[in-house]
């Protein structure tokens, strides 16, 4: 009868189950054994009730479903027998859960139970109250709970103590009934009762803030004395744990101490001295010695500031850092992470030893010192921090490489205190990991090489040596390809030699050389062998000599099977064959790219356009990739027919080229200064042609002036003049790809034009450092979207720099944001910056705009930053 | 608090598992397996912790200990000091141990029920209860008595308790 002892028909069961080879075995002996145990159910046996749920235990546990045993659990806990209750009640805490009906139930048995002559049956039925109670069930029994808490066997009483927790996280009104009872239990000198106790006020002290300040009254003496008895209190081996006296006591105390001294000055000032204690005199040499240690440090560091204390707090973690067992210094560097936040200074005091760390032969403890390092680095500091963190990189594991290159680049790119040394920085990780380096990282990269005009030829060269020590490195590869295509002419002569470099002589054809073991390598991707293919188009006006090889490389390629460089070589092909007179002009050096929007990024001052959006270091040398995407994007043009050729072309030369070689558009190629309204548009994609290159820039400053101009009207002429009223010279259609290239530009002004301002403008905001306010318009055919341009104006005596206005919206609502007309705002209202922000309402009509702005900006060198809600959007936007 | 205790051997069988926050029996294997999967491809020789977020969801941490051909394994949330839980394996596992005398893993398989009255004895609704492995065997002894006394209850002399008040 007893699964114990008799129960022969349980092990049995397990045996049979043990003994099978298979999955489809095992199915079949527990199928026949819930089959068996089903028959009994349905004849209510009664001398096997207890020993078929015994089974149906072991069942579940394999993972098969056993609800049909559920009402047997309640027949067992009904029942008069010890065993038979012992059973009912496993069965109840392991078959069944909370939400079930069938709890509703048992809650008339736990009752009696609660209140049984035999304290062993109470004591069953305070566990699995304690273990599956529902708020009902709370309610109904606090009462005998409660009670239970002062009754005489110290065994009922921790369990009461914990049935209690259950109870108050079910119910939190029931705090205060528990309050009372629980202050007494503190002070238990029985050490199970006394830790279930702590545990209680504890959870008290969480749900209930009438309880925390009731504690913090009346305990924290009491608690004080307790930690200091059992700290100071002699061995005694019956609570011992590796020497220590119930460290599980101390840390349930320290823990207590903690919530009752966080944001509380006296209260912390009361266990200051027993914490300086704990925390100096502690045995360290065994794991219960340091959970105690840790729980110490976590106090510490929450109570309210004692300097002295966070010091030798912080020092513990700092040996926990040279433990031999992995465990502690794992613990160490979690804390480490949280006193950051408390205490920097401190911190940084162990950074050698947290270096140690990010060398473990354990990889999550790597992981984590990694992040703390990470954390530690700041500007005065990253130098050799990534001197170290570049050096651990060639050592590390293949799979912790891309966590640490992600790493050490985010540092890299946010700290940098001088172009050169990131560029050298960056160089070393394309060299070491450069197949872990994200896209964005190396597109940035290059545009920060363009803008450092005085370091193209040092880059150049140290690339072309890296280069050709290996071509593992996909990004490396790509990185150097396109700065051989560029400043090619830099590498060969030697131009901007700086002193520490050492002399490299490189002839013209070492050059294509290079770039033709890109095109060639078989394990090189289709983006870098088609940017090793511009490359050479580079280059091949910058080495008249090399020409005929070039085009060997070239023409080789017209055979490609895969279809972009095959393209792309008939394309370069036909382009060095028959229109000699502008290549030169095509290859031109690419203009220098905007640094600033890429910052802006770093800066979170887009935050609803995705990272890759607008920023032209997307663009290098048109790569294949989803180049023109964000150029539509900026234009907005994606909407429109007639640049849709432009926006799908996913490659802009190409786009260059089809227009080029289509000499219905521009018959006279693209060799004398272009006027012509579809020129304007290549203008404004920024190829690089020599006769646009100037224009060019100022064509992508387009979207600013618009902003910079409040009459809309003034846009429209500054628009007309750039393109020179081409309309008059040109037929009909080119006139309207001119109207919608200014659709594309700001519906703003158009919409002005043709419907006046259809809504008011609004201050949304004003402060006494601040104002700004929102004009509206929409484009007809689409209400859902509104175009607000905004406008901030400063009403301080001073200059505010570093401007950056922030917005977000509700889930129904789409923003959009385009970058803002400059991020200087003059004092005193003299002069605005202003915004363009797209906003698309998919709840149009039923619910009106809401937006959430913050607004960051430095002046006299001080950081500040204005918050606010805009509720006041005319209604049917 | 604990969210769950399992053992589970080094095949992957689960030989012990309790969730003390409920959980549909599918997730209860699932997130057997899940853990078992990200144990038994660590080494040796590194941290007992694991980082339980992406099995458990948010603050949750394993803490586990590889003895013979079993994992003992503890999920627990922030409000639990991880280093004593590892001691609150320990005294598991050395409560097992003079209760089976050299506890294996058959030991396990075969009292389930009696493991489940141990279990229950140190962690109650995912608190701890008691953490003296003596005082866990008494209970457990106790416990074991009543079952094996035909009649159980009556013979319970009620000052039996006095003992166990110090």
């Amino acid at each position: 009868m007893n699964p114990f002892s008799s129960g022969t028909r349980l092990r049995d069961m397990i045996r049979a189950i043990r003994a099978c080879k298979t999955a489809a075995e095992e199915r079949a002996v527990v199928r026949k054994e819930c089959a068996a145990i089903r028959a009994a159910i349905n004849e209510n046996d009664q001398d096997y009730r207890h020993r078929n749920l015994a089974k149906l235990m072991f069942i579940h546990m394999l993972g098969y479903p056993t609800h049909f045993g559920q009402m047997e659990c309640l027949k067992l806990i009904a029942s008069a027998g010890f065993p038979e209750k012992r059973i009912g009640y496993l069965g109840l805490m392991l078959l069944l859960d909370e939400r079930q009906e069938v709890l509703m139930l048992v809650t008339n048995s736990l009752k009696q139970d609660l209140n049984h002559s035999n304290q062993y049956i109470v004591g069953l039925a305070l566990c699995a109250l304690g273990n599956i109670s529902s708020a009902e069930m709370a309610r109904d029994l606090a009462p005998d709970v409660e009670r239970l808490l002062q009754f005489r066997d110290p065994n009922i009483r921790k369990k009461a103590a914990l049935c209690s927790i259950r109870i108050i996280k079910k119910v939190p009104d029931l705090a205060e009934n528990f309050m009372y009872p629980a202050s007494s239990l503190l002070k238990e000198k029985h050490h199970g009762v006394l830790i279930t106790g702590v545990q209680l006020c504890t959870d008290l002290c969480k749900v209930s803030s009438e309880a925390l300040e009731y504690f913090r009254e009346n305990c924290i003496e009491g608690l004080v004395r307790t930690l200091r008895e059992i700290a100071n209190s002699p061995y005694s081996p019956e609570y011992d744990v590796a020497g220590i006296t119930d460290p599980f006591l101390h840390v349930r105390l320290l823990k207590l101490l903690r919530l009752l001294g966080e944001g509380d000055v006296d209260a912390s000032d009361c266990m200051t001295d027993i914490l300086a204690q704990v925390a100096s005199r502690t045995e360290s040499n065994k794991n219960a010695g340091n959970a105690i240690l840790y729980e110490c440090v976590e106090t510490i560091m929450s109570i309210e500031d004692n300097g002295g204390l966070r010091v030798l707090a912080i020092n513990i973690l700092g040996r926990f850092l040279s433990n031999r067992d992995n465990n502690i210094r794992y613990v160490g560097l979690n804390m480490l992470m949280k006193a950051i936040v408390v205490d920097a200074k401190a911190v940084q005091r162990h950074r050698a030893t947290i270096l140690e760390c990010v060398k473990d032969s354990d990889a999550s403890i790597q992981k984590r010192a990694l992040e703390l390092v990470y954390l530690l680095v700041n500007e005065s500091n990253v130098k050799p921090l990534t001197k170290e963190l570049i050096e651990f990189l060639e050592v590390s594991d293949q799979e912790f490489k891309g966590d640490i290159t992600a790493k050490i680049c985010s540092l890299v790119e946010k700290f940098s205190p001088e172009k050169m040394w990131y560029i050298d920085q960056m160089l070393k990780v394309l060299t070491e990991a450069g197949n872990f380096v994200k896209d964005e990282v190396w597109h940035a990269l290059i545009v920060v090489i363009s803008n450092a005009s005085e370091l193209h030829g040092y880059t150049v060269r140290a690339l072309y040596r890296a280069f050709q020590a290996s071509t593992e490195q996909e990004s490396l590869v790509r990185v150097a390809v396109w700065c051989i295509g560029e400043y090619g002419d830099m590498l060969v002569n030697n131009v901007g030699m700086l002193d520490i470099e050492e002399p490299i002589t490189v002839t013209e054809f070492d050059a294509v050389d290079a770039v033709e073991v890109a095109i060639k390598h078989h394990r090189l991707d289709l983006t870098t062998k088609a940017m090793a293919l511009i490359s050479l188009f580079k280059l091949s006006s910058r080495f008249p000599a090399c020409l005929e090889r070039i085009k060997d490389i070239i023409v080789q390629n017209k055979r490609s099977l895969v279809l972009e460089l095959q393209q792309r070589s008939i394309e370069f092909n036909c382009i060095l064959q028959k229109h000699q007179n502008i290549r030169s002009a095509l290859v031109e050096r690419m203009p220098v790219l905007d640094e600033s929007t890429l910052s802006g990024r770093k800066g979170g001052s887009l935050p609803t356009v995705p990272t890759s959006g607008i920023t032209p270091c997307n663009l290098p040398n048109g790569v294949a990739e989803p180049a023109a995407a964000p150029i539509g994007d900026l234009l907005d043009l994606s909407s429109d027919d007639v640049h849709a050729s432009i926006s799908s072309g996913g490659d802009f030369l190409q786009d260059l080229l089809s227009i080029d070689l289509s000499p219905a558009s521009a018959p006279s190629g693209t060799s004398q200064p272009p006027k012509a309204g579809t020129n304007v548009l290549l203008d404004l994609l920024s190829i690089g042609l020599p006769a646009l290159a100037e224009s060019s820039s100022s064509a992508l400053d387009i979207l600013p002036s618009i902003q910079d101009n409040e009459a809309p009207l003034a846009n429209l002429n500054g628009l007309a003049s750039i393109s020179s009223l081409p309309a008059n010279a040109t037929s009909p259609a080119s006139s309207g790809g001119m109207m919608d290239l200014l659709d594309a530009f700001g519906p703003i002004p158009q919409n002005h034009e043709e419907n006046g301002p259809a809504y008011p403008s609004i201050v949304a905001y004003e402060s006494s450092s601040l104002r700004i306010t929102f004009d509206f318009s929409k484009q007809p055919g689409s209400p859902q979207t509104t175009f607000i341009q905004a406008t901030f104006t400063n009403l301080s005596p001073n200059v505010y720099n570093e401007f950056l206005f922030q917005a977000a919206v509700p889930k129904f609502l789409q923003l959009h944001l385009d970058p803002a007309s400059s991020n200087i705002l003059p004092a005193s209202g003299n002069g605005s910056i202003t915004q363009s922000l797209k906003v698309t309402n998919t709840q149009h009509g039923k619910k009106s705009l809401v937006m959430r702005i913050r607004i960051a900006y430095k002046t006299n060198d001080k950081d500040e930053l204005e918050e606010g809600q805009i509720n006041n959007f005319p209604h049917d936007l | 608090m604990i969210k769950a205790v399992m053992v589970i051997n080094t095949q992957g069988k689960p030989r012990l598992a309790k969730f003390f926050e409920y959980l549909p029996l599918e997730k209860q294997q699932e997130l057997i397996r899940n853990v078992f999967g990200v144990l038994c491809s660590r080494p040796e020789n590194v941290s007992n912790f694991v980082d339980a977020e992406s099995i458990f969801g948010p603050d949750s941490r394993i803490v586990y200990k590889h003895l013979a051909t079993l994992y003992f394994i503890f999920v627990f949330d922030s409000s639990e000091n991880e280093l004593a839980m590892l001691d609150l394996i320990q005294v598991l596992v050395e409560t097992l141990d003079r209760c089976f005398k050299n506890v294996c893993e058959l030991d396990i398989v075969f009292n389930y029920s009696k493991i489940h009255t141990i279990l229950d004895d140190i962690i109650c609704g995912g608190q701890v209860l008691e953490t003296r492995s003596t005082e866990i065997l008494r209970a457990v002894e106790e416990i074991s008595k009543l079952e094996a006394a035909p009649n159980a209850i009556t013979l319970i002399p009620k000052s039996a308790s006095g003992w166990l008040s110090r």
